[in-house]
């Protein structure tokens, strides 16, 4: 175990706290940005401090391509290469095999797939995941799991379950830093709650640092993707970080949040300002729209960033899709703004006005109170009032023990 | 503006400058370079970077085409917000509108006729005439604008040539009629490769009532040796007391040639294409002699004057592009890294390279003004060229 989780404040199900590792001290809720090949696309490391970026995720499936593993530990590990002072996570590589490779092949041994480079059938085992892992020198490293989409039914989730739990043993065997490294097991399951139970139970009993919630943001329907989190946050340990991986919207964020979640990761707010889309309290602003050509108002008047502070909709307009430079400003804005979110879900929390902040979040994004049934469900069970913000009242009265 | 060439300070031709504009409260020294932007900022630097990460002045003076805002953005927009200052946020910053720029605006000669001139964008072919450049240029409110041109490389006729120069005053003289507002105007100079027609040129343009010179159709395709005797026809007459403005002379040796014919400005394209093949300067700034002789060539990948730093030599090499670089990728960032950057088409790749070879290259001009206000200016740029031929031949015999 290399780090402490300190919660500093609850209301019901949501918690901000403390995270120190040990690269760097923390605060709960928060957002990873991705940064996929040791960098934010076109962000420098004090650009991203700026923001109050805090953790970055590095891909070791990349990673390990180029320029591999073997020479960043050679150079002294992934935070002197990139010279990025706060906290790293990797991820085990097994996503993107999957969904990147056309013919990887998931058995007991591990994930097979074709090399990228030369074609050559290679084999990418939990205890191979970690050793990478190590060898990169991340804060947090995350287990090798058989990772199915939630849009599969089938025995194949269950499989991939038990095969989950069996390949945490092989991790953590495999493991030799863990006095620096901290490595998560991931909870999976499908959207079955009697799989999800299994899967948290053992991986409770192998105390493990943190604790993710996979398999989810793959397409499912967001009524059955906010009961697993609930279902989840409830059943793992109060005193250990959870992050739900993949997410993603700030909506969700701040259901998960409510929920019970610590971390989360997506590429989301990085790859949407490449196509000129900046995230905005009222949800997005398309900035390649015609409308915008003649906007002389920044892009968000609330917002304190550098982007919004001198530079008008009109600019940027003509700068997206044509100019590297639009999408570097872009970037800049939407990770600020995600920073800016898991500042605000912190302060909000510790200060005892997190129901209040979850209100004005959603009477922004809904004004005409129209707020998605599957959120007022999810608020219901975080015991979080948003009668305010809808239209209408509904009620759902399916709230089974689990949740 | 103002503008005054310091007395005692001239090598030859070749002087030393001081200039003043509106916008930036600090006085610039010439010869100075001009950064090329794409609508008014660097093709990667980002405008918190361009402030906190260059030297200042120094890089406080921004070339910008207003051909590049044709779409996208209106020029009724632009005055809307209030002008290029205000629209890019860079108020201490000094913009100088030329039409043309090497990368996204080329003039194309063929199609330039009575009414107008014609560029090369990558949103087709343009055809801009003098009311309404000056409409463009009025919105933007730049610092100082040059005078529509009609630019012909070396090689046309002789026919030709004398056309684009009779063109060029006509359309000098629009411009300065349609200029309602008192702009600093710099009159464009043209003729080819013909030093009667760039002599003819240069007087005529000496006659009007401008604040500078800009000197055009150079960079277009003519031999650095016959360009050293059209710059002089060009300067020598010109009035002492006026700055000279030249594009498209972008190597270092082509800039010196330029200094020693008297330019004061100069803009280039040459950092911007150096940052996106990979290559970093790494030319010794400081003129000792003796350190030319030992230096390390072997498998650098490199000409002395550079290094690519997609070479697979650097995969490993812990160490900044120039150990005694003080921009911001030099004090944060090894070879290695870059190298890592550049083979993933990463983008933050160039954005560390514009940040060091803009560095490198603001120093060089730095050097350039130490020189002549030293009296050494002759004698700096004779070593530069030499020691340039001397690690090319070293790098060629133990290739």
């Amino acid at each position: 175990m290399a780090l402490k989780f300190e919660v500093l404040g609850r209301f019901n199900r949501a918690r901000a706290a403390q995270l120190t590792l040990p690269h760097y001290l923390c605060q709960t809720p928060l957002f990873m940005p991705v940064g996929t090949q040791g960098t934010i696309k076109g962000l420098t490391k004090n650009q991203l401090e700026e923001i109050g970026c805090q953790i970055i995720l590095g891909n070791t499936y990349h990673l390990a391509l180029r320029p591999t593993s073997e020479l960043i530990d050679e150079l002294g590990g992934l935070h002197k290469f990139m010279n990025w002072p706060r906290a790293l996570l990797t991820d085990s590589g097994g996503f993107q095999m999957v969904s990147l490779l056309h013919l990887a092949d998931i058995t007991e041994k591990g994930v097979t797939f074709q090399s990228p480079v030369d074609g050559k059938p290679m084999l990418l085992t939990p205890e191979e995941s970690i050793q990478i892992q190590n060898r990169i020198g991340a804060d947090i490293i995350m287990a090798l799991d058989d990772v199915v989409r939630t849009t599969i039914t089938g025995p194949r989730i269950e499989e991939a379950m038990y095969r989950t739990l069996r390949w945490i043993d092989r991790c953590i065997a495999a493991h030799k830093r863990p006095n620096e490294q901290n490595l998560f097991g991931i909870v999976q399951g499908g959207l079955d709650p009697v799989l999800r139970d299994i899967c948290v139970r053992g991986l409770v009993e192998r105390n493990l640092p943190g604790y993710a919630i996979g398999g989810l943001a793959g397409g499912e329907d967001k009524d059955s993707f906010w009961r697993v989190v609930a279902q989840c946050t409830a059943a793992l340990p109060e005193d250990k970080p959870r992050y739900v991986m993949g997410v993603g919207y700030p909506l969700d964020i701040v259901v998960c949040s409510a929920l019970g979640a610590d971390m989360y990761d997506c590429v989301y707010p990085t790859r949407t300002a490449r196509f000129g889309t900046a995230l905005v309290p009222e949800g997005v602003l398309k900035l390649k729209h015609q409308a915008m050509a003649n906007d002389i108002r920044p892009i968000d008047p609330m917002c304190e960033c550098m982007v919004c502070k001198n530079y008008t909709r009109a600019y940027i307009h003509c700068l997206v899709t044509k100019d590297a430079m639009g999408s570097q400003l872009l970037s800049y804005h939407n990770l600020y703004y995600m920073m800016k979110l898991s500042r605000d879900l912190h302060s909000s929390i510790v200060e005892g006005r997190f129901p209040e902040f979850v209100c004005k979040f959603l009477q922004t994004m809904f004004p005409k109170g129209d707020v998605p049934e599957w959120v007022c469900n999810a608020m219901e069970v975080a015991g979080i009032d948003i009668s305010s913000c809808c239209r209408e009242m509904r009620f759902d009265v399916d709230k089974s023990s689990t949740l | 503006m103002k503008f005054a060439v310091k007395k005692g300070w001239s090598n030859g031709r070749a002087r030393s400058g001081v200039l003043q504009l509106g916008s930036c409260p600090f006085p610039i020294q010439t010869p100075a370079l001009l950064l090329t932007t794409r609508k008014g900022l660097p093709p990667f630097t980002s405008p918190d970077l361009l402030t906190s990460s260059l030297p200042s002045p120094d890089s406080h003076l921004l070339q910008f085409s207003p051909l590049h805002f044709l779409e996208g953005i209106s020029p009724k927009t632009i005055s809307n917000i209030g002008g290029l200052h205000q629209m890019l946020s860079l108020h201490q910053h000094i913009f100088a509108a030329v039409p043309r720029d090497s990368i996204i605006a080329l003039p194309e000669h063929d199609s330039t006729n009575k009414y107008g001139a014609s560029f090369q964008t990558p949103g087709g072919r343009l055809l801009i005439k003098p009311a309404e450049y000056v409409e463009l240029v009025s919105s933007m409110k730049p610092d100082f604008w040059v005078t529509l041109a009609d630019e012909v490389p070396a090689w046309v006729s002789n026919k030709r040539n004398r056309t684009s120069v009779d063109r060029t005053l006509r359309w000098l003289d629009d411009c300065l009629s349609l200029n309602k507002e008192s702009t600093t105007i710099f009159g464009s100079i043209v003729g080819g490769s013909s030093i009667e027609e760039r002599h003819r040129c240069a007087q005529e343009v000496a006659q009007r009532n401008v604040s500078g010179y800009w000197i055009g159709g150079f960079g277009l395709g003519e031999s650095m040796d016959e360009r050293a005797a059209l710059l002089t026809a060009v300067t020598d007459n010109l009035p002492e007391d006026m700055p000279r403005h030249v594009s498209g002379l972008g190597l270092p040796e082509e800039v010196l040639q330029g200094v020693a014919a008297g330019i004061d400005l100069f803009d280039s394209t040459y950092v911007y294409h150096l940052t996106l093949g990979g290559f970093a300067l790494t030319f010794p700034l400081e003129r000792n002699k003796g350190e030319n002789a030992d230096y390390q060539l072997s498998d650098s990948g490199g000409d002395g004057m550079k290094i690519n730093l997609k070479a697979t030599v650097y995969r490993k090499d812990t160490s900044p592009i120039v150990e005694s670089c003080i921009c911001f990728t030099c004090q944060n960032h090894t070879k290695a890294y870059l190298n890592h950057l550049f083979n993933v088409h990463e983008m933050l790749a160039q954005t560390l390279l514009e940040i060091h070879n803009t560095h490198h290259y603001l120093g060089f001009f730095c050097s350039i003004r130490k020189a002549i206000e030293e009296g050494k200016f002759e004698q700096f740029r004779r070593n530069f060229v030499e020691s340039r031929r001397d690690r090319l031949f070293a790098a060629a015999s133990s290739a």
